[in-house]
């Protein structure tokens, strides 16, 4: 199977140690990952900050860069939910571009749903000897219905002791540029999700997007509390091997 | 008299930077709309077919909005021919003038009202004010607001913000026939409520009501409630004014099995409501009069993407579960209609002109509860999204986004925008960024910026 990394703009950038664990678990699973240099974001900053020129020349771009594989990956469930609900709205039927939404947006996954729904593997013989609790990112929660997969998932990771967050389906308050537009609700958000992640006595907190995972950790190592935030698919790649 | 969000200054990110600070505040609202989400969330999974009468109310809605103008036109035939006389309003002044008339018309100096979001909406009771006209709201805690001077906070529970000692306070200082010795105690408030109020019931001549539904077949008006008050001001004055937004209507009687349901299920998370009137036309002794109003309605209704919020029932679910909501409060949106479906009502209903109104869109982090929640599936998210593209924007904003759109649009460009951040790594500051990205590191640390991007490390290891 051919497969594209949507790696995104913001782990690109800022987590690039999440696009190299998608590669290495995809590789261990027998898939022939590929990156197609010339992707760069999926558009949803300036569509959800009213941008919707910027958005739609990006919406373009990605079915271009991505037209012609068999899946695309991404390990954002934010960036996943962009394309395969917004997209066919965004660029509407009938405009330029339309088709090749119609053709792409289909198969990009997120990683949790390629995992379970495309190569149907639970157990992807990962191990990782940490307590750690799990935030249902909004985009993957509501947009996608992302479900249990990411727990089932978890669950078989050897060693990893998996622990409930109190309050989990509540927004972390990151909401892309809201974080910046309106910091006080953002901030008392990011404080209560904060809260929650601390009662839980993890060491690790992990989610399938990257963005609000920032947000969270920013809080978590202001007040200096130790906790660490990881992308679920460095937990999923990490092997007794790779320690 | 509670005073008029018309015209309020500030912003949300403003109002909102306030309101997290107060913990009474904070408090009162999560242990609130905790307690209503939980109960609704408890009757909504009773019924398996939840997600199928949601259906159908969407349905019934969208199609009532496309022959809006047929079945308005039935609703006053019906009305009429049942002894009611109806008014139509453009806006706010037009509504305001006929109600104004018609009081005055009677004779009376004092009216008493029924919980209504029209009436708040138009600001009838400072318009009244202005004739000489006094109106005495009836429900609980719609008179808690008016005591206080206050401002409505929530769809539903408009005092929301207030806790039983607040209440307690409120009363006895503003409630002349309030007892000495009045306790905090919820049925001991309600008691002195009563007292208070079922003297204005016997005493009043007129009243003025809202209307949950309206239904075009029959000519008949809903009004759905908790308390009794509605009932007594529906049924002893002498004149009966109802002011009620267009969107209201229903085509046929039978349509309110599915309305009936979703409302009370969806607004106080009870099965089925205490009390529900209905009358039709005018009833012996009592003069009808219905005041049909758009005040921008008719503009929503022309927008593609924001016209589903017409199809609004004023449950507040969607004030319930927003997480914005909960910790900002209700007078941060600067109007009657709060939360997340204010959001996106409000600006179309008064443009975005002011800076508050243009902010309003931007009030959520698109989480998409309260999506989720609406029992007529107004996907407030994609109205939400859709309105930020009509507002304004800052210059200094438009540039930023602007030049990282360039950047964006270009791997070249980006990959050099990475390489730049990676050299600069050690001088970002990580609890001190400049300009409007100070925001960020008010409350929380950045990143570290790594070495090598993605993409140059595909480039150099991965790259055949």
């Amino acid at each position: 199977m051919r497969v594209a990394l949507f790696v995104t703009c913001v782990n690109d950038t800022l987590f690039p140690g999440t696009g190299k664990a998608v590669v290495s678990l995809l590789r261990r699973l027998g898939c022939e990952v590929d990156f197609p240099a010339a992707q760069t974001c999926c558009g949803q900053m300036h569509v959800n900050t009213g941008y919707r020129e910027e958005g739609v020349r990006l919406a373009r771009r990605f079915t271009e860069v991505f037209a012609g594989y068999d899946a695309v990956v991404a390990p954002s469930g934010s960036c996943a939910a962009m394309v395969r609900e917004q997209y066919p709205k965004l660029v509407r039927p009938g405009s330029r571009g339309a088709a090749a939404v119609a053709e792409v947006a289909p198969k990009v996954y997120e990683l949790t749903e390629f995992l379970l729904d495309v190569l149907g593997v639970e157990d992807v013989g990962a191990y990782f000897p940490h307590r750690v609790t799990y935030h249902p990112t909004c985009h993957s929660l509501r947009g996608l219905r992302l479900g249990d997969r990411p727990a089932r998932l978890l669950s078989r990771v050897r060693g990893l002791e998996l622990v409930p967050l109190p309050g989990a389906e509540e927004c972390c308050g990151f909401g892309g540029t809201f974080a910046v537009k309106n910091p006080a609700v953002s901030a008392a958000m990011g404080a209560d999700k904060a809260r929650g992640v601390l009662d839980t006595g993890a060491e690790v907190l992990c989610a399938a997007d990257n963005s609000c995972l920032m947000h969270i950790g920013g809080t978590l190592n202001r007040q200096r509390s130790g906790v660490r935030i990881m992308h679920l698919a460095e937990i999923l790649a990490a092997t007794e091997e790779s320690r | 008299m509670s005073a008029t969000f018309l015209g309020m200054p500030g912003n949300f990110p403003k109002n909102a930077a306030e309101a997290v600070q107060n913990s009474q505040l904070r408090f009162n609202l999560r242990k609130a709309t905790h307690t209503i989400r939980d109960k609704r969330a408890a009757v909504v999974g009773e019924l398996p077919d939840w997600q199928e009468l949601r259906a159908a109310g969407k349905a019934i809605k969208d199609h009532t909005l496309r022959h809006l103008d047929r079945y308005l036109l039935q609703l006053e035939e019906a009305v009429t021919r049942a002894g009611g006389t109806v008014h139509w309003a453009r806006d706010a002044a037009e509504a305001n003038r006929i109600v104004a008339d018609l009081v005055k018309a009677t004779g009376e100096t004092e009216v008493v009202k029924v919980k209504s979001m029209a009436t708040q909406e138009i600001g009838l009771n400072e318009a009244l004010a202005k004739e000489g006209v006094t109106a005495y709201e009836t429900d609980l805690a719609e008179l808690i607001v008016q005591l206080g001077d206050d401002f409505p906070s929530h769809i539903l529970v408009p005092a929301i913000h207030r806790n039983r000692s607040e209440i307690r306070e409120i009363f006895l200082r503003e409630m002349p026939d309030a007892p000495a010795g009045l306790s905090d105690d919820p049925a001991a408030l309600a008691e002195a409520a009563r007292l208070h109020l079922r003297e204005r019931f016997l005493r009043s001549k007129v009243a003025i009501s809202g209307a949950n539904f309206m239904i075009a077949e029959t000519g008949t008006l809903v009004v759905l409630e908790s308390e009794g008050n509605g009932r007594m001001c529906l049924t002893l004055p002498r004149t009966l004014i109802s002011v009620v937004g267009i969107e209201k209507l229903l085509p046929t009687w039978r349509d309110l099995e599915v309305f009936l349901q979703l409302l009370p299920r969806s607004s106080t998370g009870e099965r089925m409501n205490p009390y529900t009137s209905m009358w039709t036309g005018s009833v012996e002794g009592q003069d009808f009069h219905l005041v049909l109003l758009d005040n921008g309605r008719t503009g929503v209704l022309a927008d593609e993407v924001g016209r589903q919020a017409l199809r609004c029932i004023r449950c507040s679910a969607c004030l319930n579960v927003c997480p914005v909501y909960e910790r900002a409060g209700g007078h941060a949106y600067g109007s009657v209609y709060p939360g997340p479906i204010g959001a996106i009502l409000t600006p179309q209903l008064r443009g975005m002109s002011s800076d508050l109104d243009a902010s309003l869109p931007f009030a959520s982090s698109l989480c998409g509860a309260c999506y989720d929640v609406c029992p007529v599936a107004i996907d407030i998210p994609e109205v939400l999204v859709d309105l930020r593209a009509k507002a304004p924007h800052g210059a200094a904003e438009r540039a930023g986004m602007k030049a990282a759109g360039w950047v964006l649009n270009s791997e070249r460009r980006l990959g050099a925008a990475q390489r730049l951040a990676s050299r600069m790594r050690r001088f970002v500051p990580k609890r001190r960024l400049p300009g409007p990205l100070a925001a960020w590191t008010d409350t929380r640390d950045v990143p570290d910026i790594p070495e090598e991007s993605f993409r140059d490390w595909w480039e150099r290891n991965e790259r055949a």
